[in-house]
């Protein structure tokens, strides 16, 4: 096979000292920052995003792929122990994995996390690298209208299929378009809303978005939430390891949430959570010891938080193989691969296959490392827990202003930061969706980019759009995506979909 | 839309969300005065850099208008009120560092920023936690502009180590 040798030379590249070096660096900060209460991957990926601004491309990378497991394994920690999911595809964990932190069984809820996020990483990273370049031979006969079909179905999953409404994933969504819209049109030299200033004519950062919405947002909905917020962290008790009960209760869960997760992550819908839910769902139903079941059921665990990173893993497939964001956290690092001059896509592959391979190396050295490393030093995360609300927000702001200050020095910048972070407080406030937003903002104008290119091809026939059957079933597809859950809702179903409501990730 | 809560007693209309839905319309129609200010000379596709422009704006007014309906009928999520002065601390923090920071240097602007953060969560006094802030932002000053070259402002304290 093709893909053994690709993925060998890409592992030949992971495993050079220095790129050990990067991935060891990228694994500890992403769990340390991963590990803050309301922090999740994708601001974890958005304020490090700095720390590989000096480096080559591939360092670079590497470090990026520990970040980002490393984050994810973070927030799985703080649901655990704080009860404060970091992210909405931790909440599950959080139900079962808090009960059981405050039985005493903190170190085995914790344990069982990272052995199942690691066999699902180690499996869906690996799926990953099978399937990639099966999409990227297929994508390779997109034609520009195939891709925007793609588009409209991922803005259309992003934002209106699940959650409390679509009307207001919508909104989120299309606050995002128009923000995608400051700055110069690349085809025809148009500076559109920028109103003069010049530092928009560039266009709005990703990260600076991201940051303002995620980092500034939440301590803003913090300290305004005042008392209201919990503040009580889970001491582990105990031994951290899991008896050989535990283990025959979770390696099941391990490989179902793995099965669930990645094929959801890997479609170019989105929505990490969606899969925890399911293989909470499913577990609920197969396990022989139902009165657990709320009460801090080590499957309830297992499955969730393998599900989640199995699906983060299968978010990369659309991400590399399309350059389709279908995340937040997949949206900053496509905003990562762009600081660098690359547009994953299918030519990414083609005309820089060590870069792709190693990254995809890399992620499974960062899961080895993850292993290793978690399980020994979860005393000092749980020590970074502890950390005074005061300070630990402070510090965030301090970091979120580090990193745009150091990609940008200008007034402007700090004042799109300010602007975006009361958005961001607006929207938590109001129950909007954040994630819409960011993945407005970087889709956006590759949409219009695309459906540019169609109708330049066809010379302004519309009919373009809808000539190949792909398209249309993308768009039929979409259709459902949308109207399925309008008749749920109007039906009285709309509990089922609230619970599935896609918040940060 | 959705209805949440299935209590069917009096609902009012929500002021607050009613702001957002004129925000959204104000926002379709800056959108749509800026687009009309750009010539479409030299394209000749009838796809121009207007076209996706007016489509966002138009779905923006839909937008809008759909969520002064839910306003209207108090189909909001439920809000708890929220304390504003630890708010306007932290805004305020954002704001003097976003101000002080070509004259003061990196690390008293952010060495401020920490301080009001802090303030808004309820620690101080500031005359412990400014010193804490300016000392803290100095150290990551000296970590990533001079180890890793990032284009850091630099003030009078960091000239000190210039």
């Amino acid at each position: 096979m093709d893909t053994f040798s690709l993925l060998a030379g890409g592992l030949l590249t992971a495993l050079q000292p220095m790129s050990l070096v990067y991935a060891f660096i990228g694994v500890l900060l992403g769990t340390a920052v991963g590990v803050l209460p309301g922090i999740g991957p994708a601001l974890t990926v958005a304020l490090l995003l700095p720390v590989t601004y000096k480096l080559d491309p591939a360092g670079s990378l590497i470090m990026f792929a520990g970040i980002y497991y490393g984050g994810m394994y973070g927030g799985s920690t703080t649901s655990i122990l704080l009860n404060t999911p970091g992210e909405s595809a931790s909440i599950i964990t959080a139900l079962e994995g808090n009960k059981m932190a405050r039985a005493g069984r903190g170190g085995p809820a914790l344990a069982t996390a990272a052995i199942g996020s690691f066999i699902a990483g180690l499996v869906a990273t690996i799926a990953l690298a099978f399937l990639a370049p099966t999409v990227v031979k297929l994508a390779l006969s997109f034609g520009p209208a195939d891709y925007f079909a793609l588009m409209v179905l991922a803005f259309v999953t992003v934002s209106a299929a699940f959650g409390s409404s679509a009307l207001m994933g919508l909104t989120s969504l299309f606050i995002g378009l128009t923000l995608g819209l400051v700055g110069i049109d690349l085809q025809t030299g148009q500076a559109r809303l920028a109103f003069g200033v010049p530092d928009l004519l560039d266009g709005i950062e990703v990260t600076t978005l991201a940051v303002a919405l995620f980092a500034i947002g939440e301590t803003l909905a913090v300290a305004g939430a005042g008392a209201r917020a919990p503040d009580k962290i889970e001491p582990v008790r105990g031994s951290v390891w899991m008896t050989a009960a535990d283990w025959g209760r979770s390696w099941k869960p391990w490989l179902r949430g793995t099965a669930i997760g990645f094929p959801i992550g890997a479609m170019p819908a989105g929505g990490a959570e969606i899969g925890t839910f399911l293989s909470y769902a499913a577990e609920r139903r197969l396990t022989k010891h139902p009165e657990e079941f709320g009460h801090g059921a080590i499957e309830g665990v297992a499955g969730p938080e393998a599900a989640n990173n199995a699906s983060a893993a299968g978010t990369l497939v659309p991400l590399l193989t399309l350059g389709l964001p279908t995340s937040a956290t997949a949206a900053i690092m496509l905003a990562g691969f762009q600081q660098f001059g690359l547009q994953p896509g299918p030519l990414l592959f083609i005309n820089s296959p060590q870069l792709v391979w190693g990254l995809i190396a890399s992620l499974l050295v960062a899961n080895f490392m993850l292993l290793i490393l978690n399980l020994p030093l979860v005393g000092l995360w749980v020590r970074l827990l502890a950390i005074p609300r005061a300070w630990l927000y402070a510090g965030i702001l301090t970091f979120s202003t580090l990193g745009t200050i150091g990609a940008n020095p200008s007034q402007v910048e700090l004042g799109m930061l300010l602007g975006f972070g009361l958005l961001g407080y607006g929207l938590r406030r109001f129950g909007y969706p954040i994630a819409p937003v960011v993945i407005g903002l970087i889709l956006g104008p590759l949409a219009e980019q695309q459906l540019r290119r169609a109708l330049a091809i066809s010379q302004g026939d519309l009919l373009v759009l809808v000539q190949s059957p792909l398209a249309i079933a993308l768009y039929l597809i979409a259709a459902a995506a949308l109207l399925i859950p309008l008749v749920m809702r109007l039906r009285g179903r709309g509990e089922v979909l609230n619970q599935l409501a896609a918040d940060e990730d | 839309m959705s209805e949440l809560g299935s209590q069917r007693d009096e609902r009012r209309p929500d002021r607050a969300a009613l702001v957002i839905a004129a925000g959204l319309a104000v926002l379709s129609g800056v959108i749509f005065w800026n687009t009309a200010s750009i010539g479409t000379a030299g394209s000749y596709a009838r796809i121009g850099p207007t076209a996706f422009p007016y489509a966002i704006a138009g779905a923006l007014l839909l937008i809008s208008i759909g969520t002064a309906l839910r306003a209207w009928r108090g189909h909001f999520p439920v809000r708890e009120a929220d304390e504003p002065a630890p708010i306007l601390w932290i805004v305020g923090g954002l704001a003097a560092q976003m101000l002080l920071l070509k004259v003061a240097g990196f690390a008293i602007a952010t060495g401020i920023l920490f301080a009001l953060t802090a303030r808004g969560f309820g620690r101080g006094p500031l005359w412990m936690t400014l010193p804490i802030g300016i000392g803290l932002s100095l150290a990551i000053w000296l970590v990533f502009a001079r180890l890793l070259q990032l284009s850091l402002p630099a003030g009078p304290l960091e000239r000190l180590f210039l």
